[in-house]
């Protein structure tokens, strides 16, 4: 296992800038997780580590040398890809031994045959070594295209929306599993996805990009609870975070087109005009609450509801717990908790 | 179907009951309408001629003479396989069927290698390369004919003979089969082509990808993963060229006529003369026929059997 290192990476694809000065570090046994919206150039990212795409600037190092001189089979990474890329027309346990015939590595049959035996057993597809992977089902071949990648013990592996392809239940179990099975092997992961579910449960660190450009790089606890633009705030959280327009006057903060006021915080120093971020679950329904707002729709989701609240020109989407006694076309009270707001500039970045 | 369903609406909706009154034809109709047209040709310009065939090649029968077919039994194929010539055909069309087929198979799959890189002017040399395959079979013979010439072809000026010298590619037994198989190949080598283009560009990149990061070598990389994906479809393509190579008929009947000797005399040639050059022996021609049918079909199963075992993977 290794570190790897991204320094001022920049690619362009045509007019297209795809990566913009993208700089990150993935240290030993970390599971780094990059997050963005479709087309944010995380794909593009990952490619260049794996020495599949050549970066216009910068420079990749794995274990501190770098690495761009070298074609992807010297890397030593492992790429787990979206479509499986498994080799059709071979048996699961020949898709595992794969890399390990390599002429160039010269395994003997024997521990080929050991090390394919362990990861199948490791990944619960022992049963499956002798099938053809066309028959295989997707969750089946996602396991055989992760096996494919640990069977060699590689530096890092680059796992590209590995799980976007399956339907959810597998992808929560398959979640699990591979955060079990990364934390027991300790590897080095950077894995690519635009859920944010996936990446807050699953990241040590997770780096969020926006059009080519890292946002913010931090734990899953940073982003979630200090997000540093108002597009990482609304990328993680589910459901999003209400981002209400409001203005300063007064040492108070009126939200626009809603009667919402609330105590400008004095410890920061807050502009004229700005973005106050509430999360659903600040937003607390309660009897005693100060201010009011009709109940607009209802989504109970067992363990909890959401609600969204119509308060003047302003919709606030809240959680609470378990089931609501409320109803469509009902007034409810609510407050909102005042320590943990998030404000923002009218720029979007984070105050 | 259609019927219940317009009822099924005009019921909820009265505005489209003026729609029942008119004249709806059913599925059943339909399909008696399509079907009947395709049944009759097919009944009477294959299936008719298939079984009058086979009862002619029991037969003594001339298509020119007014008499009928006088039943002789197995006669005519005992007559064709005891015909110490007919096995001369019989080999020179194993060999042409063994030569060209495999040179197409060679060529045409090295072109689609090469095509199927994108680079400037890629798909106009693509339609350039198909041209031979739209031409006229006889328009081919006639023009490679030319081409072949000793005394003022081009062909032996491009190998480098001076003009005269070089050899008489059609009159010499050694080499005639070889011009008709070189023909056939220039014809035909794009058909290939064509259909393993098809399969090379279903590959995905990933897949080449994937191997790059597992360490696989290029030669490596074309043996496990290019050759085992396009196999279905140039498995198709040798099957179809096979079958065609069999037939082969007007393309000598351009270039040689059979000739010179036997030395490009092939079933299908043969089988013409037989039936309608001179001869008019329907009977026999119709026996030879059935057995040039039977090699064919058994000769496809065997490739089919092939392609399904690659197939199912």
């Amino acid at each position: 296992m290794a570190d790897v290192g991204l320094q001022h990476i920049s690619k362009r694809f045509g007019q297209n800038l795809a990566l913009d000065d993208v700089s990150f570090e993935i240290k030993d046994g970390e599971f780094f997780v990059l997050l963005g919206p479709t087309g944010a150039g995380k794909t593009t990212t990952l490619r260049i580590i794996a020495g599949l795409e050549r970066q216009d600037q910068g420079v990749v190092t794995i274990d501190d040398e770098p690495a761009d001189h070298l074609p992807p089979a010297e890397r030593d990474v492992a790429f787990v890809f979206q479509q499986y890329s498994l080799y059709p027309t071979m048996t699961v346990y020949d898709n595992l031994a794969f890399p390990l015939r390599s002429p160039l590595r010269r395994i003997p049959e024997a521990e080929i045959k050991q090390r394919v035996e362990e990861t199948a057993e490791k990944l619960r597809i022992s049963h499956l070594l002798q099938r053809k992977t066309a028959h295989l089902s997707g969750g089946e071949m996602q396991r055989v295209s992760i096996g494919r990648a640990i069977v060699r013990h590689p530096r890092i592996f680059l796992m590209d929306e590995p799980l976007s392809n399956l339907d959810a239940k597998l992808r929560e179990a398959l979640r699990i599993e591979l955060s079990h099975l990364q934390k027991t092997q300790g590897s080095t992961t950077l894995f690519v996805t635009h859920d944010q579910t996936e990446a807050l449960t699953m990241a040590d660190r997770i780096a969020v990009l926006d059009q080519g450009r890292i946002v913010q790089i931090g734990s899953p606890y940073d982003i979630y609870d200090r997000p540093a633009t108002t597009f990482v705030a609304q990328m993680v959280g589910s459901p999003k975070i209400n981002l209400l327009p409001a203005a300063r006057e007064n040492g108070n903060l009126h939200i626009t087109d809603s009667p919402i006021t609330l105590p400008a915080d004095a410890s920061v120093e807050l502009p004229a005009a700005l973005v106050v971020g509430v999360r659903p679950e600040d937003v607390v329904i309660e009897d005693s609450g100060q201010f009011s707002g009709q109940v607009m729709l209802i989504e109970p989701l067992g363990m909890e509801t959401v609600i969204y609240l119509k308060s003047g020109g302003q919709t606030l989407v809240s959680t609470t717990p378990g089931i609501t006694r409320l109803r469509i076309g009902n007034e409810a009270r609510f407050s909102i908790a005042r320590q943990r707001i998030h404000y923002f500039g009218s720029d979007g970045v984070r105050i | 179907m259609i019927r219940t369903k317009v009822r099924d609406a005009s019921d909820k909706q009265p505005a489209i009951s003026r729609y029942r009154s008119r004249h709806v034809l059913s599925d059943a109709a339909l399909k008696r309408l399509f079907l009947w047209p395709t049944l009759a040709l097919l009944i009477s310009i294959n299936i008719f001629p298939l079984f009058y065939s086979l009862y002619l090649s029991f037969t003594t029968y001339s298509a020119i003479a007014n008499q009928p077919p006088v039943w002789v039994g197995l006669q005519n194929y005992r007559d064709i396989l005891n015909d110490s010539q007919l096995w001369i055909y019989f080999r020179n069309t194993g060999r042409f069927v063994l030569l060209t087929v495999s040179l197409q198979t060679i060529i045409g799959f090295g072109l689609a290698l090469l095509l199927r890189e994108k680079f400037r002017a890629s798909g106009v040399i693509t339609t350039l390369i198909l041209i031979p395959m739209m031409l006229s079979p006889v328009v081919v013979g006639l023009f490679w004919k030319l081409i072949f010439d000793p005394s003022y072809g081009i062909f032996n000026y491009l190998l480098g003979y001076p003009a005269g010298r070089g050899p008489e590619w059609l009159a010499s037994k050694e080499l005639a089969l070889w011009a008709v198989v070189i023909v056939d190949v220039w014809m035909w080598s794009p058909f290939v082509m064509l259909l393993c283009l098809a399969g090379l560009s279903a590959i995905p990149d990933y897949l080449y990808e994937a191997a790059e990061i597992d360490r696989a070598s290029s030669l490596y990389q074309f043996w496990r993963i290019t050759l085992p994906q396009v196999a279905p479809l140039l498995l198709i393509a040798v099957l179809f060229r096979t079958i065609e190579a069999f037939k082969t008929f007007d393309l000598v009947m351009g270039l040689t006529g059979g000739g010179p000797g036997d030395a490009t005399e092939l079933v299908a040639v043969n089988l013409y003369r037989l039936a309608f050059l001179g001869q008019w022996n329907t009977g026999k021609a119709s026996a030879l026929a059935y057995i040039v049918l039977v090699i064919i079909i058994a000769v496809s199963n065997i490739y089919i059997k092939y392609l399904n075992r690659i197939k199912e993977g």
